[in-house]
Parts: C-alpha cells; sequence; structure tokens
C-alpha cells in the first residue's frame, strides 16, 4: 500500500549552520492517526514545513500518496490540508472570505467552494461568525478557522502543527471529536502536539523526534506497553505527620496532604491499601500521578540527550 | 492544476486584490483624486494659466496626461508593495504558498490586483481632469498600451519591493526616493526641450520620461522623445522584472526557509 506520507533521509541545513533534521525517515499509512512528539527546537515544525513546501530542504525525498512534492507538486499539494502552529491569515478579512479564497487557490469552482465552506465552518461551529473580521474572533475560534480553512478542499491528509496549543479544556475536547470524526471518515491526520494525554487519547501510531532524528516510531499502544511502572497519588484526610512504610515501593511526599506511591504494573492495589490501614492512614482519594505516555516520552528524550552527549565527548577527545 | 483550476485561482488572487483596495477607499483612491485635483487647480489653473502653451497645447492639457499617468504608476506600486508586504507580514502569503497554485499565477494575481487599482485611480483622475480641461486622444491603441504596460512594470517592481522589504519602511523608501524625484523629473510638468541640453540628455536616462511621453503622444500627438524606443523599452523592463518576479517565487528567497 502506497503510505500517505512518505519521508526518506530529509535533512536541513539552516544557513550552513544548524542541523534541524539529520536526515529522518518515515512513513505513515492511509487512514492513520499519527502523531510527532518532541520537545520545542526537535524538528517537528521544520518537517511539516517541508512537507508543506514553507520551507526549502537540504535533501531528502517527500511523497504524498506516492506524489513527490518537487516533481508533481501541484497533485501532492492537493492532497494535503495543513493547519500551521501560529495564526496565518489576513486579520482584517472575513471569516468566510478566507476559507473561500483557500477553495480559489486550490482550484475549486465558486458552487462547490461555497457549499464546502459552509459545511466546514458549520462543522467547526463559524457559520454564524462567517460575516466577523478575523481579529475579532477568539484564539479558539482561531484556531477553528485554520482548520476549516485547510478542509475547504478535502484533502486526504491534514496536518495539524499543535492544533491545540492554548484551547481551554473543554474546546479542546470537542476538537478531539471533530477530529476524530474526519479520521473515521478516512482522512489520514498527524498532528505534533505537547500535550501527551492528546496524542495518547486521539492517535495510533506515534514518533518522538529529538534533536533532528527519530528516535522512536512505533504504535501508542506497543509504547504503552514499555512503561513498567506506575505511580499513584493518594490523598489522605488532615495533615500528613509521616508518610508511610509500605514495603516494595517508593513512597515521596508531594504536599501536607498527598504523598505518591510507585507501583509495579498489572500489580494488585490491595496489599497498598492493607498497609496503609495497618498503618493508620485514611485515604480520601486516589490518582493517577501524570500522563503516562509523558513519563516515557521524558525518558526517551533525556536517553537521547546522555546519548548525543556522550557521542559529542568522544569527538572532542 | 488544470488550466481552469489556475483561471480560478487567478481569478481568487484578483478578486481578494480588488476587494481589498475597494474595502480602503479612504486611503486607496480618495487621495490620489484630491491630490490631482489640487494639481489640476495650481498647476493647471493658477499657475499654468500665466505659462501659455506648452507645444502647442494650453499648459492644463499639456500637464493632463501626466499627472494621469503619474496616478497611475505611483498605485500600482504602492497596491502591490503594500498588499504583498501585508500578506508576507501576517504570513498570509503562506494560504497561497501551500497551495499548488503555480508561481506565474501568483504573480501575475497580485501584478493584476496593482494593474486594476492603477486603472481605477487613472480612471478617477481622467474624469476629474474633465472638470478642468477637455482631453484628447490622438492615437487610442499607443495611449492604452502605454498606460497598461506602464501599470504593470511598476506592479512588478512593487512585488519586487514587497519580497525584499523587511519592514513597512522599506516599502516607502523606494517610493519615496526614487519613484517621486524620477516622475517628478520625468516630463510631467514640462518638455525637456526647456532644460538646457546637458539636463536633457541626462533626463533621457529617466524611464519614466519615455513612459509620460508615449502616454503624452497618444494623448496630444507631441513628445520629446522617441516613441518606438519607449514601446521596445516598456517591453523589455517588463520581461525583465517578471523574469526576476519568477525567479525570486520558484527560490523562495524571504518568502520560504
Amino acid at each position: 500500500m502506497t503510505p500517505a506520507l512518505s519521508l526518506r533521509n530529509l535533512r536541513k541545513v539552516y544557513n550552513e549552520k544548524f542541523e534541524a533534521l539529520k536526515g529522518i525517515s518515515l512513513d505513515v499509512m492511509p487512514g492513520d492517526f499519527f502523531a510527532m512528539l518532541g520537545p520545542n527546537g526537535a524538528g517537528k515544525s521544520t518537517t511539516i514545513g517541508i512537507i508543506s513546501s514553507l520551507v526549502r530542504k537540504t535533501s531528502g525525498v517527500v511523497e504524498v500518496f506516492g506524489k513527490n512534492i518537487d516533481t508533481d507538486f501541484s497533485i501532492a499539494k492537493k492532497y494535503l490540508g495543513v493547519v500551521p502552529q501560529e495564526f496565518n491569515f489576513s486579520m482584517f478579512e472575513k471569516v468566510e472570505d478566507i476559507v473561500l479564497q483557500q477553495a480559489g487557490y486550490y482550484g475549486l469552482p465558486r458552487k462547490q467552494a461555497v457549499v464546502q465552506t459552509e459545511k466546514y465552518l458549520k462543522q467547526l461551529s463559524l457559520w454564524d461568525k462567517r460575516q466577523t473580521p478575523a481579529r475579532m474572533l477568539s484564539g479558539g475560534m482561531k484556531r477553528r478557522l485554520m482548520i476549516a480553512r485547510a478542509l475547504v478542499h478535502e484533502p486526504q491528509l491534514l496536518i495539524l502543527d499543535e492544533p491545540t496549543a492554548g484551547v481551554d479544556i473543554e474546546l479542546r475536547r470537542s476538537m478531539w471529536e471533530f477530529l476524530r470524526e474526519i479520521n473515521a471518515a478516512g482522512t489520514t491526520i498527524i498532528l505534533t502536539t505537547h500535550y501527551l494525554e492528546e496524542a495518547e487519547s486521539l492517535c495510533r501510531n506515534v514518533a518522538i523526534i529529538d534533536q533532528g532524528v527519530i528516535v522512536k516510531n512505533t504504535s501508542v499502544k506497543s509504547l504503552l506497553q514499555q512503561l513498567n511502572k506506575e505511580v499513584f497519588i493518594f490523598d489522605v484526610s488532615g495533615d500528613l505527620q509521616a508518610l508511610p512504610n509500605l514495603q516494595g515501593h517508593r513512597v515521596a511526599q508531594i504536599d501536607e496532604h498527598s504523598f505518591e506511591v510507585e507501583v509495579d504494573k498489572g500489580q494488585s492495589l490491595n496489599a497498598v491499601f492493607s498497609q496503609l490501614t495497618t498503618q493508620g492512614f485514611e485515604i480520601v482519594s486516589m490518582r493517577n500521578k501524570s500522563n503516562r505516555l509523558e513519563e516515557l516520552f521524558v525518558a526517551m528524550v533525556n536517553a537521547n540527550k546522555d546519548l548525543a552527549s556522550a557521542a559529542q565527548k568522544e569527538v572532542q577527545s | 492544476m488544470s488550466l481552469q483550476e489556475q483561471w480560478i485561482a487567478f481569478l481568487t488572487i484578483l478578486h481578494k486584490e480588488i476587494k481589498r483596495f475597494t474595502r480602503i477607499w479612504i486611503q486607496t483612491l480618495l487621495p490620489p483624486a484630491i491630490t490631482m485635483v489640487l494639481y489640476f487647480v495650481i498647476f493647471g489653473k493658477l499657475i499654468g494659466s500665466r505659462i501659455g502653451d506648452m507645444g502647442g497645447f494650453s499648459y492644463i492639457e499639456f500637464v493632463a496626461p501626466g499627472l494621469i499617468m503619474m496616478a497611475v504608476l505611483t498605485n500600482s506600486y504602492a497596491n502591490v508593495s503594500s498588499s504583498f508586504f501585508s500578506a508576507k507580514f501576517q504570513r498570509s502569503v503562506e494560504e497561497i504558498l501551500v497551495s499548488p497554485t503555480p508561481n506565474y499565477i501568483i504573480l501575475l494575481g497580485y501584478v493584476m490586483g496593482g494593474v486594476a487599482r492603477g486603472m481605477a485611480v487613472g480612471l478617477i483622475v481622467t474624469l476629474m481632469s474633465l472638470c478642468f480641461t477637455d482631453l484628447h486622444i490622438h492615437h487610442w491603441f499607443i495611449t492604452i498600451f502605454i498606460v497598461l504596460m506602464t501599470s504593470v512594470l511598476f506592479s512588478l517592481a512593487g512585488f519586487i519591493n514587497a519580497v525584499y522589504a523587511n519592514s513597512f519602511d522599506d516599502i516607502s523608501i523606494v517610493p519615496t526616493f526614487i519613484l517621486t524625484p524620477l516622475t517628478y523629473f520625468g516630463g510631467v510638468f514640462y518638455s525637456i526641450n526647456l532644460l538646457p541640453e546637458f539636463w536633457q540628455h541626462v533626463s533621457v536616462f529617466n524611464p519614466i520620461l519615455h513612459m509620460v511621453n508615449a502616454f503624452r503622444y497618444g494623448m496630444l500627438g507631441i513628445t520629446d522623445v522617441h516613441i518606438g524606443l519607449a514601446f521596445t523599452g516598456l517591453t523589455i523592463c517588463v520581461v525583465v522584472l517578471f523574469i526576476i518576479g519568477m525567479h525570486l517565487l520558484k527560490t523562495g528567497k524571504r518568502l520560504r526557509a
């Protein structure tokens, strides 16, 4: 099967000094919901910039549904819809005009453009704002406008660069629901995000990029299976006088009312509760410490940094 | 993209550009109208009546083609430079750059947007001038060809300026320090025959002199320069600037990281 997106040995060197991408290769299959994760400056936005032709690659090959972005750029670009990280529309134009114009740049006949503009503005709850200048929209509305604009020519591959950055939780959830729907309808989606909960909740496959290289490319499921520890937070009634002594578990205080306990994956919590009861702790609530993927992500990025630092030392010595 | 799709993309850019300058008509269409009325009143009526004939025509008839041409070229330039630079500044130019629209359509779309404003302002100024004098058209083809080509040329120049500009100051430097002096010394208000011989020779190197005189020839049938040279020079300049514009879009200079 032809991948929706294929990157081969993609390199980008800025100003002949900084190597932002060090020859990454990646395949994203049609219908996938794919996450590209990485810390700031890892190379995610550069990768998206190259795919959408806003950044000139130094070398390598990019194909969208088998069409090379250099030689078949017209067809490749029609397959592609991009939602960038920063707002990049004219703040003085009306919402409807922005989306209609984008349809025009893709050569959509006016009648079809009008129908599809209405469809996506309605789906993204912007129809009532269609005559409003873009600068009058809230941050969340501006993000939704960029999604509507990217979808108006109905691309088969949608790339979103941190689409929910700065968006409140309610809106973020509704955007997730919308993205799930269009993915279910057949659109391949690639997103970069800092919210690892977002990647865990939405995506089937993931690539972790750090310092211009892909340090992991696998399914979210298999990534999570690598976790063998979970951390739970226990809240006690009243002030925490001393930490409990739980054999075989790491325990640490969080604040004056709560502490955390590390538990092996799959291990029963009954023994923990039993010991807490014996030692006189009254537990009033319990929750997972943090996003599980986040722990893995931090571990992988740190491991990559250690590796890079060791390699540098070797070169220097 | 099929030819039909390219046509739609071209019309989209042109429509957007026309909508932009008509939306802000107080900044784009009104000022040249007021400025030109002042020129007609002061130079045409008040001072012009004391100057007498020039080239066999009353002074106001003589300056009218130059004033129209001045309005056309400055507005064509200003439209593309400000519009494209704003798109670059706000990053909305990325909307077109990520689309399959070919580079030549992007360039043509913006240039024709500049021509549309140049022609709109030219028409307004022409109608204004009718309040002060009678206009003649000596040669329709030359008049239309020269005004269109001049508008295309300055729209292309405005596009190149916008690509290189890093700030709004950068798009006002060329009009202030280059275009305005060249226009004022470009035979809008006088015949170069009035100048000492040395300055007549120097003036020949001013491209705007050729455009203004060719246009004046189209309207009045008089010129200080050779019409064939104006035609050829204008055509060559348009081709050269078009090639430069295409090169900038192809390489992505100042547009793509």
